[in-house]
């Protein structure tokens, strides 16, 4: 019998979190996803921001795990090779803004977060592209930006590191219970588990019910995103939010852990069914024009590379971080929207003592490391020099706008959590990530994804089931010279 | 470190013109290579149409690039570094690159020639709206994918811009069974060539609506439609007369871009309508002894120009690696009414004809253009139809020229 301790549902952020955690302990543990990938969901589309923690109410589950999930991320992501930095965030003001300014401070101090409002003097030394008419901003010099996905991915090829499961492409569509348990039944097979962790995400609801747990109203918020080319990186140093509304934070400008800039998100409410459709719309790509514009000057949104939409998914105004008094060993962790990102290796780290505790399983003795990565782009000559001659792979260089190199991608492929799928390689190297967007690496990502995979070209995929690039062959066959 | 006379960032067309070029003034010469193989992407062109200038004669693609790389490989004065990324370019002209095979490659160059190429604009650069599925791709990747590796995209296309890789693929697709239902341009003019439009269009049935875009696209996984509206004066669509087209797939042929991304941010002169260096007579920037040449310098519609100018950029940067790059007095070439660019952008005063390249801004019908020089006319040329999908040049007299030039329209 395929017996597990935990089987966690929901291969996000959070979800990742946990079975990084868990996978600290003496345990079996697997975790379910149902798309081809981790981090497809609202953990692929989201600022990246770790934010320092005013925003929650004081009191809250937010407030608690916001707070201390951003104290662990430096630590995290050194560990994990994660690209991260603490920029800092502004929030910016106009003059009648100082009442609620200082609201929000009193309630970032009330949370034990280091934040002061400074005035336009501090406020151009820090972004000189400020707007004319801001006048004050309250500054929380520990609010950091983190590639979300990456993130993801590293927590859970550290988790597989240390011998977690990870099945892709399982979608659960059964939960029954057992003696001692749970058997989960997904399209493709069937585990039995004592412990359950929903950590669906907008599936969440879905999951809950089928257990019988209450089926928790979700609301869906799509947020529309720029990114724009990495030469007008000098644009923006610290996370610049408007004065939060009773919508969210806000449009912000932001540069990204990985050199580009953000803008963005709108909040559109989208039905259920539309969830996980993630359309960009032209409505909200306005909207965000519009809202960068009155928070800083020069921002060239016409240098864009990409715009995408993500969305996430509340649950009333606080996380749901509990297990159901309804059914024993079955854990929810749901409504994690923002600061989700931020919380949750700090909901990862309470959930693993929590069940370890229920379960009394031991902690392991050590952890393994995530074996050392090699990126190209930020190698030395001498580095690149030897590693080339180590293995002329890491010489061949496939997308020239982000310099990765055949090297990187074929490891993508045979990492922890392997990268199937065009997307779940460019999330892993950035090969498709730049200002050509795949123009030109794209079909070379493919060929080696082939050649790695053992399948046809025409199978190769850009994410999920259906997502075939090239699916068909020509009828007439050229051969180059 | 190894020294070369001229190194050619680039082997397609231009590259390959260069190094012919410099070779002929004795120097020894070094070509960089990304791909595979030297070619470019003439290597994915394989319908016709290249060299009726050039060679008097009509070739595919891969033909055209091979009577170059013939040439090149025959010349033991050309090194040839392929699947070779240059990564940076010094002032004083040293090269770093990589490759499999070389590793870390360091090269002094008495003098460079840009010939990078270009890119195509991309779905994020446009800013789609909709879904995100597979079934979206510029053109050039589509023509990739089938020409090179023998994999088709799609059956049911609906392509957006005019552009000459778009139509050629239109063409193409139709060829392998596939439904092209569509082509729009945003604009109410074409950006392609006139030729590609009645070879790969009209004789095909393929229907062209000009002041169209793409509003939306639907589609989780897969492209499943695009919606598509006219749009107004202001190029904003008029969403009242939006329509919705099924269709698993969009080919984006919506411009293409010098890629200039290795010397961005260094000392050469840019040009913001052209995209490329601010370029003299000789293809030589604002840096001396750095040359551009191609579509990394300007977009064009024909192969044969590439290699022509490509050839006069080789040659002067021999010249000038040699020391024998003569200096004379400059002017300024200025884009006068209704012309976009002229290129080059300044020239030097002296013996011998020179032509200036330039585009119109909208399509014009029975207008002169005009050289002037400080207002005095060097050369007229009545036309019928002006596009500005179309290059065009006016050749004058060097010893014509006063001061600064302006390339204009005039009824």
């Amino acid at each position: 019998m395929n017996g597990y301790d935990v089987i966690v549902i929901g291969g996000g952020v959070v979800g990742t979190a946990v079975l990084r955690s868990l996978s600290a302990y003496r345990a079996k543990v697997l975790l379910l996803e149902k798309s081809s990938d981790v981090a497809c969901g609202s953990s692929r589309a989201n600022s990246g921001i770790v934010h320092a923690g005013y925003d929650a109410e004081t009191g809250t589950k937010k407030a608690y795990f916001n707070v201390k999930g951003a104290a662990m991320y430096r630590a995290l992501t050194e560990e994990l090779d994660v690209p991260y930095k603490k920029v800092g965030s502004l929030v910016a003001a106009r003059k009648d803004g100082l009442p609620a300014l200082q609201a929000l401070c009193d309630r970032g101090i009330a949370n034990g977060v280091d934040v002061r409002i400074i005035g336009r003097e501090e406020i151009l030394a820090l972004e000189p592209n400020i707007a004319d008419d801001i006048e004050y901003a309250l500054y929380a010099p520990e609010a950091g930006i983190v590639s979300p996905y990456q993130l993801t991915i590293a927590q859970a090829d550290h988790a597989v590191v240390n011998g977690a499961e990870v099945r892709l492409e399982e979608k659960v569509i059964a939960i029954d219970r057992e003696q001692d348990g749970f058997v989960v039944r997904t399209q493709k097979g069937e585990y039995h588990t004592r412990y359950v962790v929903n950590a669906a995400g907008a599936g969440g609801a879905e999951v809950n019910a089928l257990v019988g747990e209450e089926a928790y109203t979700e609301t869906h918020a799509a947020g529309d995103y720029f990114i724009l080319d990495r030469k007008e990186s000098g644009v923006v140093r610290t996370v610049v939010f408007p004065l939060p509304d009773e919508r969210g934070k806000g449009i912000l400008v932001a540069p990204t852990a990985d050199g580009n800039v953000i803008l963005g998100p709108t909040s559109r409410k989208v039905p259920h069914e539309e969830a996980e459709e993630n359309a960009v719309t032209a409505a909200g790509l306005q909207y965000v024009r519009e809202g960068v514009a009155r928070l800083m000057k020069n921002v060239n949104v016409r240098s864009a590379i990409r715009v995408y939409a993500g969305t996430r998914t509340a649950i009333g105004s606080d996380f749901i971080i509990e297990e159901s008094k309804k059914v024993a060993g079955f854990y929810m962790l749901l409504g994690i929207c923002s600061p989700g990102l931020t919380s949750a290796p700090a909901i990862g780290e309470y959930v693993a003592e929590e069940i370890a505790g229920k379960l009394s399983l031991e902690k392991k003795y050590a952890i393994r490391p995530l074996p050392a990565s090699f990126r190209f782009r930020e190698a030395t000559p001498q580095e690149i020099a030897l590693k080339a001659q180590e293995d002329p792979a890491f010489g061949r260089i496939v997308c020239r706008c982000e310099k990765v190199t055949e090297g990187e991608i074929v490891r993508a492929v045979h990492s922890p959590v392997p990268a199937r799928t065009v997307d779940a390689v460019k999330r892993r190297v950035r090969a498709g990530m730049g200002r050509c967007q795949g123009g030109f690496c794209q079909p070379r990502v493919m060929e080696i994804l082939s050649r790695e995979l053992g399948i046809p070209m025409t199978s190769v995929r850009k994410g999920d089931a259906g997502s075939e690039i090239a699916p068909y062959e020509v009828k007439d066959g050229y051969e180059i010279l | 470190m190894k020294y070369f006379d001229v190194v050619i960032i680039g082997g397609g067309p231009a590259g390959m013109a260069a190094a012919i070029g410099a070779r002929e003034q004795g120097a020894s010469v070094a070509i960089l290579e990304r791909d595979v193989r030297l070619g470019g992407i003439l290597n994915q062109c394989i319908h016709n149409g290249f060299g009726l200038h050039y060679f008097g004669e009509e070739l595919t693609g891969p033909e055209y690039a091979e009577r170059f790389r013939q040439k090149v490989l025959a010349d033991s004065g050309i090194d040839v570094y392929l699947e070779a990324m240059v990564l940076s370019l010094t002032e004083n002209k040293i090269v770093t690159a990589v490759s499999p095979a070389d590793g870390l490659i360091e090269i002094s160059a008495g003098s460079v020639v840009l010939a990078m190429g270009c890119r195509e604009r991309s779905a994020g650069a446009i800013g789609l709206i909709g879904t995100r599925p597979a079934g979206i791709y510029t053109a050039g990747m589509a023509q990739r994918l089938s020409n090179v590796d023998g994999y088709l995209v799609g059956k049911e296309v609906v392509i957006l811009g005019s552009g000459d890789i778009g139509l050629i693929m239109a063409r193409r697709m139709t060829s392998e069974g596939a439904k092209v239902k569509l082509v729009m341009e945003i604009m109410p003019f074409s950006s392609g060539l006139k030729r590609n439009i009645v070879q790969c269009l009209q004789d095909y049935d393929i229907p062209l609506r000009y002041s169209t875009t793409v509003t939306r696209v639907t589609g989780k996984e897969r492209l499943t439609g695009v919606y598509i509206a006219p749009v107004d004066e202001k190029r904003n669509p008029i969403l009242e007369q939006e329509e919705y087209i099924p269709c698993d797939t969009l080919l984006l042929s919506v411009g293409l871009i010098p890629e200039n991304d290795l010397i961005a941010g260094s000392a050469i002169e840019m040009s913001p309508v052209t995209s490329g260096a601010v370029v003299d007579e000789y293809r030589q920037t604002s840096v001396p002894g750095i040359f551009s040449a191609g579509n990394v310098l300007h977009v064009h519609d024909l192969v044969d120009n590439v290699s022509e100018e490509a050839y006069v950029a080789g040659r002067a940067a021999a010249k000038y690696a040699a020391g024998a790059i003569e200096d004379a007095p400059i002017v300024a070439v200025r884009a006068g009414a209704g012309v976009r660019y002229a290129l080059p952008q300044r020239i030097h005063r002296g013996e011998g004809t020179v032509r200036l390249y330039f585009r119109v801004d909208k399509v014009y019908r029975g207008m002169t253009v005009t050289a002037r020089s400080e207002g005095v006319l060097l050369k007229k040329k009545k036309t019928m139809v002006l596009a500005p999908g179309e290059m065009q040049y006016i050749e004058i007299d060097k010893s014509l020229v006063t001061g600064d030039i302006s390339v204009a329209l005039e009824e």
